[in-house]
């Protein structure tokens, strides 16, 4: 019993975080940046920032995860770290070549109050940046916000500096997803590649974190979208952001700067998000929907049906990101399942919390911020036992000593490989989560039913 | 040669080809992808395991999620060490001071899971905003009657090294503590093993064995109770040199313990540590004790590491570990089971230990201090490695270039420590180095379709 002195009963705490369900901006940041072409993440802070990001990506993706670092001094923080990003940018562009350096800070540098906009102008007008190469910046202060939220900073921050509006329309869309897999960024692309639709979607870290096996060890993947295809994000017709709190940034920023009007979705999770999603872009790129999708959608939808009575009435409790907690709302919702608790260490804002009851109903326990933690979580399970988690890794304490399935979903998973090659959007992602799901509940019912109840036709 | 950042051009050297003192100690060039990390991490890795415990860490989340349970240091008891505590900073506390916070969550966390001692790590942003965090751990150790110490673990303040020292600092505050217990006069701490895959276990076996009593564990399994009468073992026995020679130090200087530096790694480190520490006591039935006990051991796994040895023979490994101590011994375990090195590197050596690597290396190794991916992954082709042996950053290259791996880091499955740990790696080095997925690499495919259009 690992987590032996959770006790059921909720206390009010003031000051405390006991196991944590969130992490800090930056390792967002440098996810984001991992999805552009030719682009290194680099830490504005101590090593061991980057250090501890660097594992947390290879420990979920089980793939090599390059980002510098300020490497910050004593000296740093007592003089500010300008002379550590100027030496930085010199090294990093005469010995790894990136196109694109991505700087994101950290609490030590937003303490210190290195400015980057002021100090990285001036190393363009000294001359420090090499001709065709690009150093850019996010703010992401780790005593703000979450991980999500540091990945959502970095996207605006890639449309800020590259997106431009040339006043010539071009006929693509923009798709801005929020913190989701590779394998979910690939299965949006499928879905629009299916319809014909011509897109940008940024950022694109599949073929970066998720890389083939070809016997060679590469600073920069095949994969991540380009720096010309982000310019030309202001002058797509329209951009589609998914998930509200991880992309709406980046699409509003388009709005504004570039005049591209935007639309909101949740993420293509489970079968009415999917079709609105596919529905949006059918209308924004005017083009129709083809029957190879058609069949994907039946067939999630026939075992939807085929399966119903084992799903129905199943009890889920959810922890996670809000974007993907929400896709996990609707999908469990769809298939009849009730939602008992959703908790995020992120806090989203009031629109999610209506949204979750929206798709839940009045009765589901909603928590989000400071104190909704894992700790909380397993005190709620306490309270009223699931029969089934959904969450990352760290699920898995609370699951062994309470005896419950879990389906991995969310960042970080550092205990199974599913989550960078299969997803659960669009309606594959949806059969594939469908069927773990039916696996949990069905392989339970098999290891626990009675003798006399074990059925062989299920 | 590989493309070398200028200023660490004296960091990387060539066995048999260059002729200066390896540089080493300095804090890695601004830009560099170094594989190595902070103050913070040195000092939470080193205080971890003592599972009875608390450990707060002051500061924003990240610092918290980063280090909840990634180490397997295991107890034998409490887990208390599992859990991940945070005062979570938030922008309120960077402005106003996160004293108060600090003082509520120990008041819970103490009142709720009673521990023995609390740690509490201070991160980053601590100092800068002014916190005391002392004064605040004094007071909360006043009105709850227990020990509880602050570490003084920022992270920008030095290198990973600098962690150690600070968390020997704090560690050292819990000794002296406890003068009634009786200890034997055949006694010892042993320092510097953190149990990662119960690795304490097997060697304070091995002691016990001997007739030596193991008063304590720094900090693998640890307890504060036994590190409270730490002070009065007859012997500390170092091993991890970097992390805990420090606190051996200051226990010489205060309780006049004397200390050895021994390796538990690979069948010599491991007898001449055992046959150091009862020589240390003279004591002819200790000693005899010990010999039966190596010998017994050793004979039980010659005969498959003689198997090991002919599938292994001739192939070549490269490493690049935290603490160049442990690889020392990773040579010479190498050799046994026919392996050379052809590139060795740490994070954290010192220029002795550099010079150490140069002796017991062949002509045409490549040592390196706090390499990057890069650099490395071209020594590794550049010298043709079979082999890499490391941590969680560096397993991933290994695969992606096709070649085998096996992690003597934190993420280690098997006990790697004592001699059934020799076993234990030359078996892990073995189904890796000899697996059949590498007959579908690209590189081996290349490399084999080479080789054979040279014999035609």
């Amino acid at each position: 019993m690992l987590l032996r002195h959770t006790p059921k009963e909720v206390a009010e705490r003031s000051a405390l975080t006991i196991n944590p369900a969130k992490t800090c901006q930056p390792v967002g940041a440098m996810y984001a940046a991992l999805g552009v072409h030719k682009c290194l993440p680099h830490s504005h802070g101590s090593q061991g920032c980057c250090a501890y990001h660097r594992s947390a990506l290879t420990r979920h993706y089980k793939d090599p995860i390059m980002a510098t670092t300020s490497s910050f001094t004593e000296g740093a923080s007592v003089f500010g770290g300008q002379a550590n990003i100027l030496e930085a940018i010199q090294n990093i562009f005469n010995l790894y070549d990136p196109d694109i350096i991505a700087v994101h800070t950290t609490c030590l540098s937003e303490v210190i109050g290195d400015d980057l906009t002021q100090i990285l102008n001036k190393a363009a007008v000294d001359g420090k940046i090499p001709a065709n190469k690009k150093v850019i910046h996010a703010n992401t202060p780790s005593f703000k916000g979450s991980h999500v939220t540091g990945y959502s900073s970095m996207v605006s921050s890639f449309v800020q500096h590259f997106s431009e509006n040339t006043g010539k329309k071009l006929k693509q869309i923009n798709l801005v997803p929020s913190f989701i897999e590779p394998s979910d960024m690939s299965e949006i692309k499928h879905l629009a590649d299916s319809m014909g639709v011509k897109y940008v979607m940024l950022p694109d870290t599949s073929d970066v974190v998720n890389g083939p096996m070809d016997g060679k060890f590469r600073m920069y993947p095949k994969g991540g979208t380009t720096l010309d295809q982000i310019r030309s994000m202001g002058d797509s017709m329209r951009s589609i952001a998914l998930g509200r709190v991880g992309s709406l940034a980046a699409a509003k920023l388009l709005d504004t700067k570039c005049k591209v009007p935007y639309d909101v979705f949740d993420l293509p999770i489970g079968l009415k998000a999917t079709d609105d999603f596919v529905d949006a872009m059918r209308k924004a790129a005017g083009v129709s929907v083809p029957e190879s999708l058609m069949l994907e959608r039946g067939q999630y939808l026939d075992v939807m049906i085929d399966m119903n009575q084992y799903a129905s009435g199943k009890k889920v409790s959810l922890v996670g990101d809000p974007d993907i907690l929400i896709g996990m709302a609707a999908f469990c919702a769809e298939n009849d399942m009730k939602v008992l608790h959703v908790v995020s260490g992120t806090a989203p804002g009031p629109k999610f919390e209506r949204r979750i009851k929206e798709l839940c109903g009045d009765g589901v326990v909603v928590k989000t911020g400071p104190q909704a933690d894992m700790f909380y979580f397993h005190q709620l399970i306490k309270s009223e036992r699931p029969d089934l988690v959904f969450g990352n890794t760290y699920c898995k304490y609370i699951c062994r000593d309470e005896d419950i399935p879990l389906i991995r979903v969310g960042f970080p998973i550092y205990d199974r490989i599913g989550h960078s090659y299969f997803p659960v959007t669009g309606y594959r992602g949806g059969l594939r989560l469908l069927e773990r799901v039916l696996d949990a509940v069905m392989d339970r019912q098999d290891r626990d039913a009675l003798e006399e109840k074990f059925e062989l036709v299920m | 040669m590989v493309e070398i950042l200028e200023e660490r051009a004296r960091q990387v050297f060539e066995k048999g080809k260059d002729g200066y003192a390896i540089e080493c100690g300095k804090t890695s060039a601004a830009g560099s992808v170094s594989q190595r990390a902070c103050v913070f991490c040195g000092s939470r890795v080193v205080l971890y395991p003592i599972a009875d415990a608390l450990h707060l860490i002051h500061g924003p989340i990240g610092c918290a999620a980063y280090t909840w349970d990634i180490r397997g240091s295991m107890s034998s008891g409490p887990e208390l060490h599992r859990m991940s505590f945070s005062t979570d900073l938030g922008e309120n506390e960077v402005i106003y001071g996160g004293e108060k916070k600090l003082y509520a969550a120990l008041c819970e966390l103490i009142d709720h899971y009673e521990p023995k001692a609390a740690f509490v790590y201070s991160t980053c942003i601590v100092g800068l905003i002014g916190d005391d965090v002392g004064a605040v751990c004094a007071r909360v150790s006043r009105e709850k009657g227990i020990p509880v110490l602050p570490v003084n673990s920022e992270g920008f303040k030095g290198t990973k090294k600098d962690g150690y020292r600070a968390a020997c600092e704090a560690v050292f505050k819990l000794t002296g503590k406890d003068d009634e217990t009786p200890v034997s006069r055949l006694s010892i701490n042993i320092l510097g093993d953190f149990n990662l895959a119960g690795e304490t276990w097997i060697i304070k076996d091995y002691y016990r064995r001997m007739g030596i009593e193991v008063v304590s564990c720094i900090t693998g399994d640890g307890r504060v109770g036994e590190i409270a009468r730490s002070h009065r073992a007859a012997l500390n026995v170092v091993q991890c040199s970097g992390s805990m020679t420090y606190l051996a130090k200051m226990m010489k200087e205060a309780y006049g313990i004397p200390f050895m530096r021994v390796s538990y790694f690979g069948i010599e480190d491991m007898s001449k540590a055992l046959y150091d520490v009862a020589e240390h006591f003279g004591d002819a039935e200790t000693l005899e004790r010990t010999r039966e006990l190596v010998y017994g051991e050793v004979n039980a796994l010659l005969p498959e590491l003689a198997a090991i040895k002919a599938d292994l023979d001739g192939k070549k490994a490269a490493i690049y570990v935290g603490g160049s101590f442990k690889s020392f011994a990773l040579v010479k375990a190498l050799r046994h089971i026919g392996m050379r090195t052809v590139v060795v590197g740490s994070q954290t050596g010192t220029p002795e230990d550099y010079e150490y690597l140069k002796e017991i290396t062949d002509e045409g190794t490549v040592i390196c201090d706090d390499t990057n991916p890069l650099e490395l992954s071209r020594f590794i082709m550049e010298k043709g490695a079979d082999l890499l042996i490391g941590g969680v950053k560096e397993r991933p290259i290994a695969y992606k270039m096709g070649i085998a791996f096996c992690d003597h880091n934190h993420e280690r499955k098997e006990a790697l420590a004592g001699f059934s740990g020799m076993l234990n790696f030359a078996r892990e080095v073995r189904a890796s180095v000899m697996s059949p997925v590498w007959k579908f690499s690209p590189a081996r495919i290349a490399a084999q379709s080479a080789a054979k259009g040279g014999q035609t």
